[in-house]
């Protein structure tokens, strides 16, 4: 069987070899490793086989944890078994780590190795989850680049079957799990060739079977435990030899060589480098350079860290070498150095000492690179390299940052660059929405399988999901390219959205005399004078070729609405001429019916009329000589905000944030809040404009934004004086704040122009009907008059809480969103609950966050959505982990509880030199209500008056816990995959403690954040990733499980369906002396419709009985009556009424109709049956014969 | 007695034809017809529109919010292969060929040349006895000429008629300002057979949420009176066969159709309404009628109250408009 180029990314590539390579997969998503679950299960679900014929069985778990139990399980019964996994991912799986090692277990663990939270979650790539495991006992194996982890997955299979240690074959997180490289693809045969299925036998035999039954698993004593352990010692001192073997075996099937130490550079070399992973090769062109210029320089790529063989180690470096610097991409604080250094200096040690040691003692330094996927370049490799020569130098050293604190980075040139001739390296600035990053991994695949040329591709990607921002990094090339760091210096430069050239420097990387192409709306002629001035003075100093199109028009007129990807990607093979011209226009057709073909000739035909447009909009601009332009770029973020966020975060927004030095960040990961409203992103195409005349004032416009970017308040008339020009107002219509005015106000630069708002208006214009009082328009025009209205109408005084009907829609609209234009997706289903939870107790809440969506958009730098009211309160906000968080926010609980607790304490004893007024009042205080939050916190004002003159250890004590006096507001917030799946456990435990928190979980059904994985909240006839031929079991009724206990405030809502009763249960459950759960249906994304319709589709899910709405109050059976109460009445819609208008319900009538009708049929009776037993319990006599209905 | 009746060049065993309708969509349903005494079936329509927006809203839906965020590079299983609404029609023909041994008609929704007329072609391919394209198109351009929307008609048969070699079938509405033109026209370009008519449904107003909401309404019998004019005009005018379609619910709708000129009449409205059993009592107040008055074959009654046939020509012209109103009064 003839080998295959493929154009594949790293977890592809290792998820190709371990579903062929295995029997059971046991999977669970975790970022980056995600893909290869899913290509997994993919594969599986396609009736893929693997080399033994039989389709792997691809299982998904509620956690790493429970995937590893599994793996664990199924490796005892004798199945070959794999998992794939990152970090926090890995470190859950420690535990059965130690058990699989312990018992000389033959299994591969794929890992794409990603950064450990500590400071800061990073979903990004280093060494520390791997580090972390080095004490379980298993081989770790390293690949650093695409092609090396297909084959290095393949010998870490064959190895750890011949000598049964575990292996963990990990390789860097985006940077080569994410990386497209062009690739040769292992066949079957080569594979058959490899495994020798003798040992796999052997693996099966050793299987738990009561028909030659053992017992494996015990539990020993001191006597002999101690023993039993060092009895596997032989195994590893054989391990590296078996896997050499087996790299050697490799080699001769496959025809690539590796060793457990690769040596590249000068024979003769002084100085070395000693590193692993995607660095090395970055690395080895840094290496190879040098050495071609006569410099005595080397690298020792590390391939087997454990079991660290000493004899490979010391024999693949030059005996010339007098200094090495071993690189580490972790960090251990507080250690003596990293792990990597310290295994060096100790086989140079125990070398020496034995009087074995080949060379000299050289000279030893470790450094650390790379954390968190920061860039690794040969200019930093150059910089090592010189730090060894240099008469002093750094140990313990960085490079890749300015460290002006410790002062221990390592200065370097970035303008020493070892790219060779030939190579071809472009930029293209993509939006999102706009397919960039799809076209260009389309355009590798082209030159990757249509030439002979070598083709890579990396993309960094936005952090904000609303209106998001790509940039891809593509290099082709006649020869391999280990260059595994982004393009520094392009000389094809694409940006695909004119509005970037406004907000970013792109023409930075620029190389002289390279080529500019611009998405533009304006052609031409008239093109120049658009520009900022800055750009114009950059495309004459470097002499760029400039293009322009108007991809827009182009899109449009080809039916391809706003997506200009096909077109771009036409541009770029038409003006870089990496192909011929018709030649590339046929690969790029053939490529658009190989990815569209499936979804029909319409699209094709769409995308193939694209592409014949292009080239006759195409034009050459022709550049004048001198910079015309009267304006500039726009300053990042306003003058007026404060020092932290112009002088550090405005640089993080400009994407500059790798040049922030060490001291510019906090030292304990705390961030102050309230930094959203400095990053206007101005993503809206159209705004909506509030028509005051036909306003009912109902305020669902507010409640339902999800970005707080429309927000209404009623204030005195007086202050209209000052109003600017174009601000609106009418009169406020209802009796609380009669004689008062009132006005809708859109953020104009905040709003991401989902249209919730229009949509969700019910004012209708009885003369012309589709005009609604609020309409969107054109952002642009509106864009200066709104954000003067929108400053007016912020300086507008806020509302007195104590004076509002909070427990109203309007009520609660008119207090402060202390959550705002957050990164969530436009139109995000989530964010319309935390917003009205920081708007009803946002001054007193404390939350604890499950990492996901909501981790994401509330806490990801560059700013933070949770804001501050004029008090200068808001929302403390902190992420733990995924799994804890509900354990997490308890122990906020237990602190606040023990906190007010003792201040009690401090009080009584100091009563009477606090006065027994104050101190009877702080003890009895209800704090039920707004007023009474308020009058408490008036005591405490009074009370830190008191005790602040004050000097003995009682009053500076009962000071520090004064705080304590005033409700807190315990909020634990997460997704559903945390509270269904892998933060059940801690949940139940939680909600069963009997403490005052409150739970809200934002079901979006399924693994938003992660890309849309099956949870056990994803529906009946859903179609999800690990649920590709639709879910079909049932949704886990978390409410019902909840209110089983009977002392747990649960309420289910969905704000579409009705939002009166969503408010309610908000100030229930804060209210409710208990844990409280209230489960919000979240409409998102993955669920594959129009956004803006989102409410809507909430409210058919509710009509259906797929979410039926209650509350279940603990309150109400004290007092006799049935706690339950169904806010939504008997199902009156089909259930496939409403799934059909949603992708993940729909896509399976596409894929598998069959099972969809069934699915349909079983989700419909399910809904009824269940909506039965809530009837059922609703009527239940509590003891007053009243049921749990309105009478 | 004999029933049976030619259409399409296709024989019939009687002139009651399923019309395209949800009836058709099931192929138990199918197979009960087909006891009824169904001779032929019409199946529901491919839809143009359908084929157009289907693709499009599962590529949209599938990209959106793709590639833009790190940790969610896409949010759906991308199944390799995909059931589209076309294809599940083209296997649902092959199923019903199996299922029954009556005629099966596709029937394909449309009007624009494109692409999806390509699928007149794999209907053929995937065993269609003969196509139905019904062409639905409301003109609301105003520069748009009367010449120029019947050109699109014509181009749409002829690229049809190009494409297939089985016989087709054009169901068009009434709303021409020459309709006996417009179906010369038809005819000349190779259409087989015309079903008169198609029925437009008329959206409504809902005063309650002040939307404009579609409003299926099911054919009346009063409906009939307007294809049976114009088969009758047409009969004997045209080159191709002509089916009544609309409002036909009763026996003596059939006969009074049949006799007018139509070489067989479809039913929709009736089974639905009715039940599939609707056709064995009709089919059995036909035969009962026909034994009454001593006809023979359907042959023998088709036409014979057409224009040209009957004693009384005008009475299908503008004449007869004025005395109805008059009788009215």
């Amino acid at each position: 069987m003839a080998r295959r180029q493929v154009t594949i990314d790293g977890n592809e590539a290792a998820a190709y070899v371990a579903h062929k390579t295995n029997e059971v997969c046991a999977i669970y998503p975790i970022t980056p490793s995600s893909n290869m679950g899913e290509w997994a299960d993919q594969w599986s679900s396609e009736g893929k086989t693997n080399i033994w014929g039989t389709i792997p069985s691809v299982v998904e778990l509620q956690s790493e944890g429970g995937a590893s139990g599994a793996v664990h399980g199924a490796l005892q019964t004798g199945a070959l078994t794999s998992t794939f996994t990152a970090s926090q991912g890995l470190l859950l799986m420690i535990p059965n780590m130690f058990k699989i090692a312990g018992e000389l277990t033959s299994t591969v663990f794929h890992v794409s190795a990603r950064a450990v939270a500590a400071h800061a979650l990073s979903i990004f790539g280093d060494h520390s989850d791997v580090m972390a495991v080095r004490a379980t006992g298993w081989s770790l194996l390293c690949s650093s680049s695409v092609q090396e982890i297909m084959d290095m997955a393949l010998i870490a299979q064959a190895a750890t079957l011949e000598g049964r240690i575990p292996v963990l074959h990990f390789f860097d997180g985006f940077r080569s799990s994410h990386e497209v490289q062009k690739i040769e693809q292992l066949t079957d045969d080569d594979m058959k060739a490899m495994i020798n299925d003798d040992l796999v036998r052997a693996h099966r035999a050793r299987a738990l079977s009561p028909d030659h039954p053992v017992l494996r698993g015990s539990a020993q004593n001191p006597d002999v435990f101690f023993q039993a352990r060092e009895r596997c010692n032989p195994f590893y001192t054989a391990f590296p030899a078996i896997v050499q073997k087996t790299m050697d075996k490799f080699a001769q099937v496959v025809g690539r060589q590796y060793h457990l130490f690769d040596y590249v550079g000068a024979p003769d070399a002084e100085r070395v480098l000693i590193m692993m992973g995607s660095g090395a090769e970055a690395a080895q062109e840094a290496v190879e350079y040098l050495v071609a210029r006569g410099e005595k320089v080397g690298l020792v790529k590390v391939r087997l860290f454990r079991p660290f063989s000493m004899d490979a180690f010391l024999g693949a470096i030059p005996k010339t070498v007098t200094s090495i610097a071993v690189l580490d991409r972790h960090k251990e604080p507080g250690a003596v150095g990293e792990p990597m250094y310290q295994d060096v200096l100790t086989a140079f040690g125990e070398r020496l000492a034995e009087g074995t040691l080949p060379f000299p003692f050289p000279k030893v330094l470790g450094g650390r690179y790379g954390l968190s996927s920061k860039e690794f370049t040969p200019a930093m490799v150059k910089a090592v390299f010189d730090n060894l020569s240099a008469a002093k130098p750094k140990n313990h050293f960085t490079v890749g940052i300015e460290d002006d604190v410790t002062h221990l980075s390592l200065a370097y040139d970035p303008l020493f660059i070892t790219e060779g001739e030939g190579v071809i390296r472009c930029h293209f600035y993509g939006l999102g929405s706009d397919g960039t990053v799809g076209a260009n991994k389309n355009t590798i695949k082209i030159i990757g399988e249509d030439t002979p040329n070598f083709a890579q591709g990396y993309f960094v990607y936005d952090s904000k999901k609303a209106g998001s921002i790509t940039v891809s990094h593509l290099r082709f090339g006649p020869k391999p390219i280990h260059s595994t760091y982004l393009v520094s210096s392009a000389n094809f430069v694409a940006c695909h959205a004119f509005v970037f050239l406004e907000k970013f420097d792109m023409l930075k990387a620029a190389a002289p005399g390279s080529v500019f192409l611009l998405n533009s709306p304006f052609g031409p002629e008239e093109v120049w004078d658009k520009m900022p001035r800055s750009v114009q003075q950059q495309i004459i100093d470097k002499g760029l070729k400039f293009y322009v199109i108007d991809g827009y028009k182009v899109a449009k007129d080809s039916g391809m609405g706003g997506r200009v990807n096909t077109i771009m990607q036409t541009c770029f093979f038409a003006i870089s001429g990496v192909l011929p011209k018709d030649e590339a226009i046929a690969a790029i057709k053939g490529s658009i019916k190989k990815t569209y073909g499936s979804k029909g000739e319409e699209i094709v035909r769409k995308n193939y009329e694209a592409v014949d447009q292009t080239l006759a909009n195409l034009f050459e601009v022709k550049v004048p000589a001198k910079a015309t332009s009267t304006f500039e770029k726009p300053a990042v973020v306003s003058a007026k905000a404060p020092d932290y966020v112009r002088n550090v975060l405005a640089k993080i927004i400009a994407n500059e944030g790798d040049d922030l030095p060490v001291s510019s960040m906090p030292m304990d990961g705390t961030f102050p809040t309230a930094t959203a409203q400095w990053e206007k992103r101005n993503i809206a195409l159209e705004i909506p404009v509030w028509d005051e005349k036909i306003c009912i004032q109902c305020g669902k416009c507010a409640l339902v934004c999800p970005h707080a970017a429309i927000r209404i308040k009623v204030y005195d008339a007086t202050l209209l004086g000052k109003a600017p020009a174009t601000f609106k107002s009418s009169d406020y219509k209802g009796v609380e704040f009669k004689g008062m005015k009132y006005t809708v106000q859109v953020a104009p630069e905040d709003c991401t122009g989902c249209a919730e708002c229009a949509f969700i208006c019910p004012a209708k214009d009885k003369a012309n009907i589709k005009h609604k009082s609020l309409d969107m328009a054109d952002q642009i025009p509106l864009r200066e008059p709104e954000r003067e209205n929108y400053d007016f109408f912020l300086a507008l005084p806020e509302v007195d809480r104590t004076a509002v009907k909070v427990d109203t829609v309007k009520g609660s609209q008119f207090l402060q969103p202390l959550f705002e234009y957050s990164g969530a997706c436009a139109g995000c289903g989530e964010t319309p609950y935390i917003k009205l939870l920081t708007q009803l107790f946002g001054d007193r809440a404390v939350i604890a966050n499950a990492t996901g969506c909501s981790s994401i958009y509330g806490g990801n730098l560059p700013t933070t959505p949770y804001a501050v009211d004029p008090s200068g309160r808001g929302p403390a906000w902190s992420n733990s982990l995924f799994e804890d968080n509900a354990e997490f926010g308890y122990g906020f609980r237990l602190t606040f509880d023990k906190q007010r607790d003792y201040g009690h304490e401090l009080l009584k004893k100091m009563a009477e030199r606090i006065g027994s007024e104050l101190v009877e009042g702080l003890l009895s205080e209800p704090q039920m209500d707004e007023l009474g939050i308020s009058r408490q916190r008036a005591r405490v004002f009074a009370l830190k008056q008191k005790l602040s003159a004050e000097k003995d250890e009682d009053a500076k004590n009962l000071l520090s816990v004064a705080d304590a006096l005033v409700k807190k507001s315990v909020w634990i917030v997460g997704g559903d995959g945390w509270a269904y799946d892998i933060g059940f456990g801690g949940l139940d435990h939680v909600l069963a403690s009997g403490r005052n928190v409150n739970v809200l979980v934002l079901d979006t059904e399924v693994y938003s954040n992660t890309g849309g994985q099956c949870s056990k909240a994803t529906p009946t006839g859903a179609v999800a990733k690990f649920a590709a031929g639709g879910k079909s079991l049932p949704k886990k009724d978390l409410g019902l499980l909840a209110a089983t206990y009977g002392n747990i405030y649960v309420a289910r809502v969905a704000m579409g369906a009705n939002d009166n009763q969503t408010v309610k249960a908000f100030l229930e459950a804060e209210a409710y002396d208990g844990p409280s759960l209230i489960i919000a249906y979240s409409h998102c994304i993955a669920h594959g419709f129009n956004m803006t319709e989102g409410m809507q589709h909430q409210k058919e899910a509710v009509e259906c009985g797929a979410w039926p709405l209650f509350r279940f109050n603990p309150d109400m059976a004290l007092a006799g009556k049935n706690p339950l109460k169904l806010d939504s009445k008997a199902p009156k819609l089909a259930f496939a009424d409403y799934a059909m208008k949603e992708t993940r319900f729909k896509m399976l009538t596409k894929s598998h109709p069959a099972e969809s009708k069934h699915l349909m049929e079983a989700a419909q009776k399910a809904n009824l049956q269940r909506w039965r037993v809530y009837e059922q319990l609703a009527a239940t006599n509590y003891g007053d014969g009243q049921d749990g209905q309105d009478k | 007695m004999d029933l049976s009746t030619k259409y399409l060049g296709l024989d019939l065993k009687n002139p009651l034809v399923a019309g395209a309708g949800p009836l058709s969509r099931d192929l138990d349903t199918l197979r009960h017809m087909e006891d009824a005494g169904i001779s032929a079936a019409v199946l529901d329509s491919l839809f143009e529109e359908q084929i157009r927006h289907d693709e499009g809203e599962l590529d949209h839906f599938l990209t959106q919010g793709t590639e833009s965020f790190a940790e969610a590079l896409s949010y759906f299983p991308e199944p390799s292969d995909y059931k589209r609404g076309p294809e599940e029609y083209l296997e649902y023909i092959a199923k019903a060929k199996k299922k029954v041994s009556i005629p099966i008609i596709a029937s394909l929704n449309g009007v624009s040349a494109g692409g999806w007329m390509g699928y007149a072609k794999k209907m053929q391919e995937a065993g269609a006895d003969a196509i139905e394209l019904n062409i639905y198109y409301l003109p609301t351009n105003p520069t748009l000429s009367g010449a120029h929307v019947e050109k699109m008609y014509v181009d749409a048969v002829t690229a049809v008629k190009t494409a297939v070699t089985i016989p087709v079938a054009i169901k068009v509405g009434p709303f021409f300002s020459n309709m006996a033109y417009t179906a010369h026209q038809l005819s000349e370009a190779g259409a087989d057979g015309l079903v008169l008519f198609n029925r437009f449904y008329q959206p409504d107003i809902d005063l309650d949420t002040l939307e404009v909401v579609p409003n299926l309404v099911l054919s009346s019998p009063a409906e009939m009176r307007l294809p049976l004019r114009w088969i009758a005009l047409l009969y004997g005018r045209v080159g191709c066969d002509l089916a009544g379609s609309s409002g036909i619910h009763r026996s003596e709708d059939v006969i009074k159709t049949i006799m007018a000129g139509a070489s067989c009449v479809q039913l929709c409205s009736a089974l639905i309404v009715h039940g599939v059993r609707r056709a064995t009592e009709i089919l059995k107040g036909v035969e009962g009628w026909m034994t009454e008055h001593e006809y023979e074959s359907v042959a023998q009654m088709r036409g014979s109250l057409s224009q040209n046939n009957c004693p009384e020509p005008a009475a299908f012209e503008r004449a007869n408009y004025m005395k109805v109103l008059q009788s009215y009064k």
